[in-house]
C-alpha cells in the first residue's frame, strides 16, 4: 500500500501497523463487512416476504395451501441451520444444474448420480468451471441469500401468523359490519394493525440474522468472522512478512464493537418504526385512549 | 416466490449460455487455506504454501488451467462430490474411510509423522486431554486411545490455542504444521515420539472423475522421477521424508 512497506521487518510502531493493516488480506477483511451488510440488506426484506407468504398461506381457507404454509413453517423451523445450510444449498445447486442438464445437454447418457457423485455435462455446471472466481462467489452469495431467506422466512411466518391472530376480533367484526369483503378486511384492517404485535418478534429475528453470517463460509463465502479468525491466528515469520502471536482477541473485539454499533442502530430504527406503526392504535405503545 | 424461482432459473440458464462458448475447462482446486506450510493465505490473501506450488506445477505439467478455491474443512468433501470444485488439495491424508467416498491420487508426501505438542514436558498423552482438528486422522487416533480425552476444534489454529490457554494438555497434529509454531514459541515443546498415521497426503477426486485423476497421477509421477517433488518437500517440509 505505502511505499515504505517493502521491508516490514525494518519498521516498528505506527509505520509497521499502517503497513500491517493495509495488506491484501486486511483489505479482504474490510470488504467482507460490505458483503455482510449487503447480505443483510437483501435477505431481511426477502425473508419478510417469504414470512408474509407463509403466514398468509398458513391461515388460508383453501386446505392444500394451508397445509403448504404450515408444513413450510414446521419443517424449516425444526431443521438445524447448519444442516439446512449444508444440505439444502447443495440440493438447490444440484437441482439447478439438473435443470440445465436437461436443457443444454439433451444427448447426455450417463446417470446423474454415480455413487456419491453428482455428475452433469460441463456445459450444465453452474457456474461454469471456467468462469472467473468472482462469478462463483456471486453465485455462492445468491445461494446463501436465498437459503437465509427461506430459513428466516419460516420464523418470520410464525411471528406474522401469531401477530395476525393477535389483532382484536372486534376490529375484524367491525370491518365485516361495514360490509368489507375478506380481502378488504385483510388489507385495510388486519395487515396495518398486526405490525405492532409482530415487531418485537421480527426484531429478535433480525438480531439473530445479523449474527448468523459465519454460516456463509460453509458455502465458501468469507464473512467477517472468518477473516477475524484467519487474521488473528498466530503467524510465524516463515509464512508472513508480519509475524505475530495469537491476536484473535483484538480482532474479535473489533467485531464486538461492530456488532454493538449495528445492534444500537437497529434498536433506534426499530423503536421509531414501532412508534410509527402503533400510532393511534389501542395499545399502550400507541397511547390511544 | 414462484417468480423468484423462475427468475433465478432464467438467470442461471442465461449465464450458462454465455460461458458455454469457452471450451478449455478450468480445473478448480479446493483447499482449506489454514494449514501452513501445506496451504495458507499469504499477506495478500492468496493461497500459498507447499500445495500451492506443487499444485501449480502439476497443472502446468498436465497442461491444465487451475484455479484455487478455499473451503471450510468440514464441508470440503461434500462440496467436492457435489461438483463445486474438481479436486481437493488440502493436506488430506489418504485413509480407508475417505477412500470410500472419494478417490485419491498417488501420495505426494510420504506418510507424514504427527507429533504431540504441549506446554508441559512431562505430560502423559495416553491419559491427557488432547486437542485435534475435527474430521482429521489425528482426531480419529485420539478417539481410539482409551485413556485420552479428545477435544475437537474446527480449525488447526484453535487446537494450538487450546493448548496455550490450558483447555487441552496437548495437541496432536501433523509435524510439519506444528514445528514452525514450536520453533517460534518457547513455552511449547514436542512431547514423545513421532506418531505415524495415514498413507501419505494425496489429492482427492470424485470417484467418477478417473480421467482427471490419471492426468494428475502422471504429473505427480513425472515430478517424482525428476526429483522436483523432493526439492519442494525439502523446501517446505524440512522434517518430511522424500521419495
Amino acid at each position: 500500500m505505502f511505499a515504505y512497506c517493502t521491508d516490514p521487518a525494518s519498521l516498528d510502531g505506527l509505520a509497521w501497523l499502517a503497513c500491517y493493516l493495509t495488506t491484501g488480506k486486511h483489505m479482504a477483511f474490510y470488504a467482507s463487512f460490505g458483503t455482510v451488510m449487503l447480505l443483510l440488506a437483501i435477505t431481511a426484506p426477502t425473508a419478510l416476504l417469504f414470512g408474509f407468504g407463509g403466514a398468509v398461506a398458513a391461515r388460508a381457507r383453501f386446505l392444500p395451501l394451508r397445509m403448504l404454509g404450515k408444513t413450510y413453517i414446521a419443517i424449516v423451523r425444526s431443521v438445524p441451520d447448519i444442516a439446512f445450510f449444508l444440505f439444502f444449498v447443495i440440493a438447490l445447486d444440484q437441482g439447478l444444474e439438473y435443470l440445465r442438464l436437461l436443457a443444454l445437454c439433451p444427448d447426455w447418457d450417463q446417470p446423474v448420480r454415480q455413487g456419491n457423485d453428482f455428475v452433469v455435462c460441463s456445459a450444465a455446471k453452474l457456474p461454469s468451471n471456467s468462469a472467473p472466481q468472482w462469478v462463483h462467489e456471486v453465485y455462492g452469495f445468491l445461494l446463501a441469500m436465498f437459503t437465509f431467506a427461506i430459513v428466516f422466512g419460516a420464523f418470520a411466518a410464525n411471528v406474522l401468523f401469531g401477530a395476525m391472530m393477535a389483532v382484536p376480533r372486534a376490529q375484524i367484526e367491525t370491518a365485516e359490519a361495514y360490509g368489507m369483503t375478506r380481502a378488504q378486511t385483510f388489507r385495510r384492517i388486519l395487515v396495518p394493525q398486526m405490525w405492532v404485535y409482530a415487531l418485537p418478534g421480527l426484531s429478535n429475528l433480525w438480531m439473530v440474522l445479523v449474527k448468523a453470517t459465519p454460516l456463509l463460509f460453509l458455502l465458501g463465502v468469507e464473512d467477517i468472522v472468518y477473516w477475524a479468525r484467519e487474521l488473528g491466528g498466530s503467524v510465524t515469520p516463515r509464512f508472513s512478512d508480519y509475524p505475530h502471536g495469537d491476536w484473535r482477541v483484538w480482532y474479535f473485539l473489533a467485531l464486538l464493537v461492530f456488532y454493538l454499533l449495528l445492534t444500537r442502530v437497529s434498536e433506534i430504527v426499530l423503536e421509531r418504526l414501532m412508534k410509527r406503526l402503533t400510532f393511534g392504535q389501542a395499545t399502550t405503545g400507541g397511547m390511544a385512549a | 416466490m414462484k417468480t423468484i424461482l423462475t427468475a433465478t432459473a432464467a438467470l442461471a440458464l442465461g449465464t450458462g449460455m454465455a460461458f458455454a462458448a469457452e471450451h478449455s475447462e478450468t480445473v478448480r482446486l479446493g483447499t482449506e487455506g489454514a494449514y501452513a506450510p501445506y496451504n495458507f493465505l499469504d499477506d495478500n490473501g492468496e493461497v500459498a504454501g507447499f500445495e500451492r506450488q506443487l499444485g501449480d506445477e502439476l497443472c502446468a505439467r498436465a497442461e491444465l488451467t487451475c484455479e484455487w478455491v478455499t473451503n471450510d474443512w468440514d464441508s470440503i468433501i461434500p462440496n467436492l462430490v457435489s461438483g463445486n470444485y474438481d479436486a481437493i488439495m488440502a493436506g488430506m491424508s489418504i485413509t480407508d474411510e475417505r477412500d470410500e467416498v472419494i478417490d485419491f491420487s498417488d501420495p505426494y508426501t510420504q506418510p507424514d509423522p504427527s507429533v504431540y505438542v504441549s506446554t508441559m514436558d512431562d505430560v502423559d498423552v495416553e491419559n491427557a486431554v488432547v486437542a485435534a482438528q475435527s474430521g482429521t486422522i489425528q482426531a480419529g487416533h485420539v478417539a481410539s486411545m482409551e485413556g485420552a480425552t479428545l477435544v475437537e476444534f474446527a480449525t488447526p489454529e484453535e487446537t494450538v490455542a487450546a493448548v496455550r490457554n490450558g483447555e487441552a494438555d496437548a495437541v496432536l497434529a501433523d509435524k510439519a504444521f506444528l514445528m514452525p509454531i514450536v520453533e517460534n514459541e518457547s513455552e511449547l515443546s514436542v512431547v514423545g515420539d513421532d506418531v505415524l498415521l495415514g498413507g501419505g497426503i494425496g489429492m482427492g477426486f470424485r470417484e467418477s472423475d478417473g480421467e482427471l485423476r490419471e492426468k494428475f497421477n502422471a504429473a505427480i509421477q513425472s515430478m517424482k522421477d525428476d526429483g522436483s517433488l523432493n526439492a519442494l518437500i525439502e523446501e517446505w517440509l524440512p522434517d518430511g521424508a522424500t521419495f
